[in-house]
């Protein structure tokens, strides 16, 4: 056994100094192809969100004739899986290994956390397309990692003031994980902040779907309104057992992604269901409007918020780009850049604060058919306050 | 802690307790009586929530999807009793852990590849989608109380079988002597092949009528394997009986866990059973 | 017991192997660098589970519960609470630890035989996986814990050498596993390790004799767990974070399997096995996305047609070799 092991050892290694030698060879170059390492999840529970960030952010590159800055972009694509345990594994293998001029991902908080650690410690540009954890602009935050999607305290403070608007008392049900506490938190500043109070906080493991002992005890402090936090298949099943349980009249639900993408799967029990967030269907922006109908022609499908984030996220890239015309070594040049863009996204005026999370209008939505119907801006320009990022 | 609210966990522990125990019974009666361990015994549970999921659109109603559901889970374990387990009859214990781990990994393969990962969910059954009011606020599901009727119905009938007929008096005394039993002119192979199928049966039906309960989704058949073992542990191998009981009492564990305890939820049945196991390690009952 | 040496052959292909091994981080491709450094901690702890599984008879589903533990005293005394991220410090804690848990674990699991102790080693392994899932102080997350850094080897001001380099973190750990080669050697010459074997052929007649089996299987069972800890202890500082993953039964099966594959009861076993296990895995995962269905079927035709693992390929290969000669 050991006799094989040693004559396939030499062989990869003669194979590997070659490609190593290749590989410096062609990164050195500031006119060679543009390499974008995409780790998201193209299987398991979020792999729909996945695809839909990897489509947005394509799209920006297409319509820029495949090319940023003058340079061909090249994509190396991961399955994440949404799997923590091997995000330190497949960061390393696109950093390292596959050597990425950037790092774009991904959908899991904890997945992306792992990644931030990995860009932090080896010096690579990351973009975080969705996972909303504070670390990764809080007390991770790192002048390489920006994120163009949002903190999960900004939609949950959203939402908070939303509800305060009608309620002075509220419950919130949520996972047990990072996002859940992070979002959880977030509502209960915005709820106090519109003169409310948070009675209690109720939570199950992740990725439980057993709702119904949580429900009962729900049903039982009887609150004015409840927030929850799941995502996923869990909040189409979530959303129905709430309307099974008998509650959704008598105690009105609030969420901030409650109803993204799962409102067809959620049906009746869905409607009238009010959420906040930085997007919403049918947002009259010129600049959204341009997007939803290139997206829809080339994808033959409608876009939706992870898409923006996706699109928002090549966007960014190609503002640090600009600024140094395509030579990814001046990479101080490049953050500096991205630091100071003020994007027009289609989701709305986009720029980022220092801690490289962005500042953001927040839309009060209704669930109405099966589209999230902006009703009004319930804050504009909200940026996460990011107390313990020290940048 | 008011009382409406200890009533409806509580019947959500028999519930749970009911549904466990047709798993654990399959997986502690392939134990007994051919000796046999069989890790892969969470797939079928899986597997029975998938065939739920891939028969319901296709037949329209609940009692034709149980029923071809049925079918093919004992047609699938007779022939896997046939193909694997029986060579594994005379191996020791690690080549049995090692072969059926293998076989847990084909299914979940072969489940990502042809199915996919999505989360999934089946509706209930129009004639049950209702609920019964128990107090002012609260409601509980009527398909619950039919999950457990029936899991009820299916325990009857699996003591019946085994306690008061003659293919039962076979799987006893197959259990007790093989050779002898032989002897006697009895097909022992097709009383083995007919013990597997049933268990497989057991625990595809768990996940058919669990599967509008839960979310069918990735690791549901892990989760379910490690927990019915615990089953088997506290209740001792070989006992349908200690099934029985050692279901209820995890059960009640885990969901009064969940009320009470929830950072330590997760943990509640392995504190029971390490109870157990200080007090009686070979389990509650005698096979 | 096969001593090391047995065989010229097999001498020069022990000392190609180190050599190779002690060569490999020159070629300065610091992502395969960092693969050779996570197979040799695999094969620490493969070693460690062979202790048991090999030389004393005992199959146990759990062993990744101590795998988990060793990292997860590093995430909390270095990250979580800050405590200290000394090398000198954290790594003797880790082992301590390690060795207390299994310790006690192994008075309820050691009672039982059989069947009955593979259910309770996997069940107890559980208790610990969600000890690290679900209990806030511990980690308690889905997501696991990244480091602070890598563990400081300072002392008084001096640092002998710097783990955060690739390099040195590989011939720390090489110089690790060869000292766990060393000290398993030992130990299966000694005493203990004879009665150990003892028991692994016939626990009824060692009993017989007035061995304390329950206590040698005690100490076997400790020693086994405190090596897995060292081993999940690298494996935490090399990966920089943890997971309550490392804790799952995957893991518990996955080291089970490369010590079937290398071959049990041999010493280098572990090291052959760890491997063997990370090559099959690497390679497969180029072509296809399903490495897990052909390990699954190459686990099943393994067992039904060599039961013996694949180390009775190469005696049957030697057999059919000496046929043909006579």
């Amino acid at each position: 056994m050991i006799r094989i092991s040693l004559r396939r050892r030499t062989l990869q290694c003669a194979a590997l100094l070659a490609c190593a030698t290749l590989a410096v060879a062609a990164h050195a170059q500031p006119t060679g192809p543009i390499k974008v390492g995409l780790m998201l999840p193209t299987s398991g529970t979020f792999a729909d969100l996945g695809k839909k960030v990897a489509s947005g952010f394509k799209l920006y590159v297409t319509e820029n004739g495949g090319k940023l800055a003058g340079r061909l972009v090249q994509y190396v694509e991961l399955d994440d899986e949404s799997d923590p345990s091997k995000a330190n594994e497949n960061a390393n293998k696109l950093v390292k290994r596959d050597r990425v001029d950037v790092l774009i991902g991904t959908i899991h908080s904890g997945v992306a956390m792992t990644m931030a650690r990995v860009a932090r410690d080896t010096n690579t540009l990351m973009i975080v397309p969705n996972a909303g954890a504070a670390e990764i602009t809080g007390s991770m935050c790192a002048p390489n990692v920006f994120r163009t999607s949002f903190s999960n305290w900004q939609p949950g403070y959203a939402t908070g003031l939303l509800a305060a608007r009608k309620h002075k008392t509220a419950v919130t049900i949520s996972w047990k994980y990072a996002a859940g506490d992070e979002s959880v938190r977030g509502f209960r500043e915005g709820f106090e902040k519109g003169g409310g109070k948070v009675i209690k906080d109720l939570h199950l493991p992740f990725p439980n779907v057993e709702f119904q002992p949580l429900l009962t005890e729900l049903a039982t402090i009887k609150p004015e309104a409840a927030y929850v936090f799941v995502a996923g298949a869990g909040q189409v099943k979530f959303v129905k057992d709430y309307a099974a349980a008998g509650l959704k009249n008598s105690i009105p639900l609030y969420g901030a992604f409650i109803t993204e993408g799962t409102l067809e799967a959620q049906g009746e029990a869905a409607s009238g269901l009010q959420t906040a967030l930085h997007y919403a269907d049918g947002l009259k922006i010129p600049k959204n409007e341009a997007f939803i109908t290139s997206y829809q022609k080339t994808y033959n499908a409608a876009p939706d918020v992870f898409a923006v984030q996706g699109y928002d996220a090549a966007q960014l890239f190609a503002a640090g780009l600009q600024a140094v015309k395509g030579d990814t070594r001046k990479k101080a040049e490049m953050i500096k850049a991205m630091e100071d863009a003020k994007l027009e996204s289609p989701r709305g005026p986009l720029s980022f604060s220092k801690s490289r999370n962005p500042i953001q209008d927040m839309y009060a939505r209704v669930a109405t058919g099966n589209r999230n119907v902006m009703t009004d801006v319930i804050v504009k320009a909200l940026a996460d306050p990011s107390p313990d990022c020290k940048l | 802690m008011d009382l409406p609210l200890i009533l409806i966990q509580a019947l959500n522990a028999v519930q749970y307790g009911l549904l466990l125990f047709l798993v654990a019974s399959g997986l502690t009666l392939i134990f007994g009586v051919m000796g046999v361990i069989n890790l892969a015994h969470g797939s079928f549970y899986m597997m029975g929530a998938y065939l739920a999921f891939s028969l319901a659109p296709l037949t329209g109603n609940l009692l034709a999807t149980i029923v071809v559901g049925l079918l093919l889970s004992v047609l699938i374990g007779a022939l896997l009793e046939w193909a694997l387990f029986a060579h594994l009859y005379r191996r020791n214990h690690l080549q049995q852990v090692l072969l059926t781990y293998g076989l847990i990994l084909i299914f979940e393969s072969l489940r990502s590849r042809f199915i996919g990962d999505d989360v999934h969910s089946v509706s209930v059954p129009a004639w049950l989608d209702f609920s019964i009011p128990l107090g002012d606020v609260m409601t509980y599901p009527a398909y619950r109380l039919f999950m457990s009727a029936v899991c009820l119905l299916v325990a009857a009938g699996l003591y019946l079988l085994i306690q008061r007929t003659r293919l039962g008096s076979q799987i006893r005394a197959g259990a007790a002597n093989r050779e002898m039993v032989q002897v006697l002119g009895i097909n022992i192979d097709w009383v083995y092949r007919l013990v597997f199928a049933l268990g497989v049966a057991l625990a595809a039906f768990a996940g058919m009528i669990n599967a509008p309960v839960t979310a069918v989704a990735p690791g549901m058949g892990m989760s379910m394997l490690i927990v019915s073992f615990v089953v088997v542990i506290v209740g001792g191998i070989g006992s349908v009986w200690g099934a029985l009981v050692a279901s209820q009492l995890i059960a009640f564990a885990d969901t009064f866990g969940k009320v009470f305890v929830p950072d330590y939820a997760g943990m509640a049945i392995y504190i029971v059973m390490a109870i157990v196991l200080l007090w009686r390690p070979e389990g509650l009952f005698k096979s | 017991m096969r001593s090391l040496t047995t065989s010229r052959g097999r001498l020069a292909a022990i000392a190609a192997g180190l050599l190779l091994l002690l060569m490999f981080p020159q070629f300065e491709q610091d992502f395969y660098t960092e693969l050779v450094t996570r197979t040799m901690i695999l094969a620490i702890f493969a070693i460690s589970l062979d202790l048991l599984l090999g030389y004393t008879g005992l199959i146990s589903f759990g062993h990744a519960a101590w795998f988990g533990i060793g990292g997860y005293v590093l995430a909390l005394l270095g990250t979580q609470y800050q405590v200290t991220n000394s090398l000198w410090l954290t790594l003797p804690a880790a082992i301590a630890v390690t060795a207390l848990a299994s310790f006690v674990v192994g008075l309820f699991v050691l009672r039982t035989r059989g069947m009955f102790f593979i259910m309770v080693t996997l069940a107890f392994a559980q208790i610990f996986y969600y000890l690290f899932h679900d209990v806030k102080s511990l980690g308690g997350s889905s997501d696991g814990l990244n480091l602070r850094g890598k563990p400081s080897t300072a002392i008084n001001g001096w640092t002998p050498f710097d783990l955060t380099e690739t390099a040195t973190l590989y011939y720390f750990v090489l110089a690790l596993m060869v000292a766990v080669l060393v000290f398993m050697a030992a130990l299966l010459r000694s005493p203990l390790g004879r009665a150990l074997q003892g028991i692994r052929e016939n626990e009824h007649r060692m009993a017989a004799i007035g061995f304390p089996v329950l206590r040698y299987k005690l100490a076997a069972f400790t020693l086994a767990g405190s090596i897995a800890g060292l081993a999940g202890y690298l494996y935490a500082v090399l990966g920089g974070g943890v997971n309550p993953e490392l804790l799952s039964w995957h893991q518990s099966a996955d080291v089970l399997l490369m010590v079937i594959l290398g071959g049990m009861g041999q010493l280098l076993g572990g090291v052959v096995g760890a491997f063997s296990f990370v090559l099959l895995q690497e390679l497969t995962s180029t072509f296809t996305k399903d490495w897990h269905l052909w390990l699954g079927i190459v686990i099943v035709l393994l067992v039904l047609f060599l039961p013996d693992g694949m180390i009775s390929i190469a005696a049957r290969v030697k057999a059919l070799v000496r046929r043909s000669r006579a």
